[in-house]
């Protein structure tokens, strides 16, 4: 992407895709597009003796494939389907066919005819709208590529060949390459094209090579040879690398697998400081399918369980009988420990069954969403509030409202929340009868009447994003004022501090469900506020967790204090950045510690 | 014999290229004709192109339509790839 010099060495940014960090040569492999050459056929002769050539470049790719696919290592042997989709696409009518057909009836030579075939794919595929469907033509443009590289006569052995420890730099790698790579000696690769969805990516995550795509011009300016750092959790690859720059992630490179395999041991421990005191650790989750893995990284409960997807993917309005088959299933996984579901926090724009018209609105964070929406719709609302009751029956669940701004709004839904149980009992269906309601703190005008808020629910879970992005007026998507979301602001702390004390006096629980929560130079400042529970992205906890074990509550009561009495953001990063560094030294290495 | 039916994808990627590629490597295993619909437009079942090209993300309405001597089993073990959700998470 950005390319900067700096004296010699020079930094390059791309996305990364399979994590850890090497330090090598460079090996150049050529993967860049094959050239093509046009040519019209004038007899019929010249037409069939082409249609022959094109088969057996077909055939050849198709041998080729097999022996890849046979030979794929043990441990990734799971993701043999990628090559399998990658035969079913060589032989699929849209391309073989189409392929042959072209030569037959225009008269052209086969790379033409494949390079046709392959636009008119790729043209089809620019309509579709899913994103992650729409990105599949990179495999369609991984087997076009081979068939052209066996027309052209090229080796397609280069790879196997590699017997260096080396960075393999291409312009870019098909899953099928990356199978074909020496892993005895390829340490890594980075590549010019790819994104965050390609199945290359998913293939090194498998090999555990560290990888970073999408480069744009790496193959450009790396020459065979030169020393490379790869950064596979920055994205960040440095060519020739100064004596100071090496040393530097060197360090960082030990530092970092001590570091993973010391969180990994600890992760199933309980967040428990060094004085004893324990804060509850759970999992923020979007799909079902995402609940065991919340357990693995040591997940204690759910503390959010996020229920858009049901509604925005589909084009009509999910079922009761579909939310409760998906709410219950996660409430028995968890279970005994509790899930917490949070009713829909999305506007009518985003749901096709609903087809609102809301484009007028000048700022949709703003405008009608979330329970604002559900209290518009309380059909809908009542739906999902009858099928998470009935998953209460099932594990233990509890409900939170989100976005609310005062007190009406937990009246009206509650009201609502009375209906769909009376109705429950009319069918007589179970459910728990006393299932915990709570709310989202993450309007500013909710924080001032926290108090009054605290006396009619069950628990508070602050919701830091929105409440920052509320409360410092930033939306953090206009690139122009992205930059002055902080956490650290000194009105958020205060702002909490008032929040945990409503919900102490009222004797209610009190947790965090944002981002702040999953932030490791966040904790002091959370557990010196006094939260009973973090909730975070399941891949944090087993770090959070850590971090948590070796500071102790006394020294984050008083970091917290003194927090306090600075009144910048600056002032306070820096701060807790001398603390961390204090604290938690190995932290420096992983890069967290750069204000 | 011919046979219709309704499907609803429930996988989270939707038909994306594993899912898609199961489709295909099932109906290689019969002699009947598998064609899906989606909003009025039909494509073949046997094309990985074809099925990916049709966008089916998560939540959509698909119609299977099998042509064919055994259309009755391959309908049956269609609907059990696509309700076991292509065997992708729980």
């Amino acid at each position: 992407m950005k390319a900067c010099k700096s004296d010699s060495e020079m930094k390059l940014k791309g996305i990364a895709v399979s994590s850890g960090i090497i330090i090598g040569k460079a090996y150049l492999v050529d993967r860049s597009k094959v050239k093509i050459t046009y040519q019209y056929l004038v007899s019929q002769e010249q037409v069939s003796k082409e249609v022959k050539r094109l088969e057996d470049a077909i055939r050849t790719t198709r041998e080729q494939l097999i022996t890849i696919k046979n030979h794929m290592p043990e441990n990734i042997k799971t993701h043999s389907f990628i090559i399998e989709s990658h035969l079913m696409i060589l032989k699929d009518s849209m391309f073989a066919d189409a392929s042959i057909q072209r030569i037959l009836n225009e008269s052209i030579n086969s790379e033409w005819a494949v390079q046709k075939s392959l636009e008119e794919i790729r043209e089809i595929f620019k309509q579709i709208d899913d994103e992650y469907i729409r990105n599949r033509i990179e495999d369609v443009e991984n087997v076009a590529e081979r068939v052209l590289r066996n027309l052209s006569g090229e080796d397609q052995k280069d790879l196997a060949g590699i017997d260096q420890r080396v960075i393999v730099v291409a312009h870019d790698l098909a899953p099928a390459d990356t199978t074909e790579l020496n892993l005895e000696k390829v340490i890594g690769f980075i590549t010019d094209g790819g994104g965050r969805t390609s199945h290359t990516g998913i293939m090194a995550q498998a090999l555990k090579l560290p990888a970073v795509v999408a480069l744009e011009t790496a193959t450009d300016l790396i020459k065979n040879g030169d020393i490379l750092i790869v950064d596979g959790n920055t994205g960040e690859v440095i060519i020739n690398p100064l004596e100071g720059t090496i040393a530097g992630y060197k360090k960082r490179q030990i530092q970092q697998e001590k570091f993973k395999s010391s969180i990994a041991r600890t992760s199933h421990l309980p967040a428990e400081t060094l004085d004893g005191y324990r804060i509850a650790i759970k999992a923020n989750i979007e799909f079902l399918e995402e609940v065991e893995s919340a357990r693995e990284y040591g997940g204690e409960a759910i503390g959010l369980y996020r229920t858009e997807v049901l509604y925005i993917k589909s084009k009509t309005l999910p079922t009761e009988e579909e939310l409760f088959e998906d709410y219950r299933q996660v409430a028995e996984i968890i279970a005994p420990d509790p899930v917490t579901i949070r009713t829909l926090d999305t506007g009518g724009d985003k749901i096709a069954a609903v087809a609102m018209e809301t484009d007028d609105e000048m700022n949709p964070a703003l405008g009608l969403r979330a329970i604002r929406f559900c209290l518009k719709e309380p059909e809908i609302f009542k739906t999902q509030l009858r099928s998470i009751l009935r998953a209460s029956a099932y594990g233990k669940v509890q409900i939170m409202f989100p976005m609310i701004s005062g007190l009406q709004e937990v009246l009206d839904a509650r009201a609502i929340l009375e209906q769909a149980r009376q109705e429950l009992d009319t069918r007589q269906i179970a459910y728990d009868h006393d299932i915990k309601v709570g709310i989202m703190i993450e309007i500013p005008s909710a924080v001032s009447m926290a108090e009054v808020l605290a006396r009619h629910v069950d628990f508070f879970s602050i919701g830091t994003n929105d409440l920052i992005q509320y409360a410092l007026a930033i939306d953090r998507i206009n690139e122009h004022v992205a930059h002055i979301y902080e956490p650290f602001h000194p009105a958020i702390s205060r702002m909490i501090q008032q929040v945990v004390a409503a919900a102490r006096k009222a004797g209610i629980n009190v947790s965090i469900c944002g981002e702040m929560a999953g932030d490791p130079l966040c904790i002091p400042i959370l557990l010196g506020l006094g939260l009973d529970e973090l909730s975070m992205n399941a891949r944090s906890i087993p770090f959070i967790k850590k971090i948590i074990r070796e500071i102790s509550m006394k020294d984050a009561r008083l970091d917290f204090e003194n927090i306090l009495k600075l009144s910048t953001a600056k002032e306070i990063r820096g701060y807790i950045i001398n603390r961390m560094k204090a604290l938690i030294p190995e932290l420096e290495g992983k890069g967290y510690l750069y204000s | 014999m011919e046979l219709i039916k309704e499907f609803r994808i429930g996988n989270n990627l939707g038909l994306h290229a594993r899912a898609a590629a199961k489709i295909v490597k099932l109906g290689n295993q019969y002699k009947s004709q598998l064609f899906l619909v989606k909003d009025g437009q039909e494509v073949d079942g046997s094309s990985i192109l074809s099925i990916l090209t049709l966008s089916c993300p998560k939540g959509t309405e698909v119609q299977a339509r099998i042509v064919g001597d055994d259309s009755e089993s391959f309908m049956e073990e269609l609907g059990n790839l696509i309700d076991q959700k292509f065997g992708e998470g729980k």
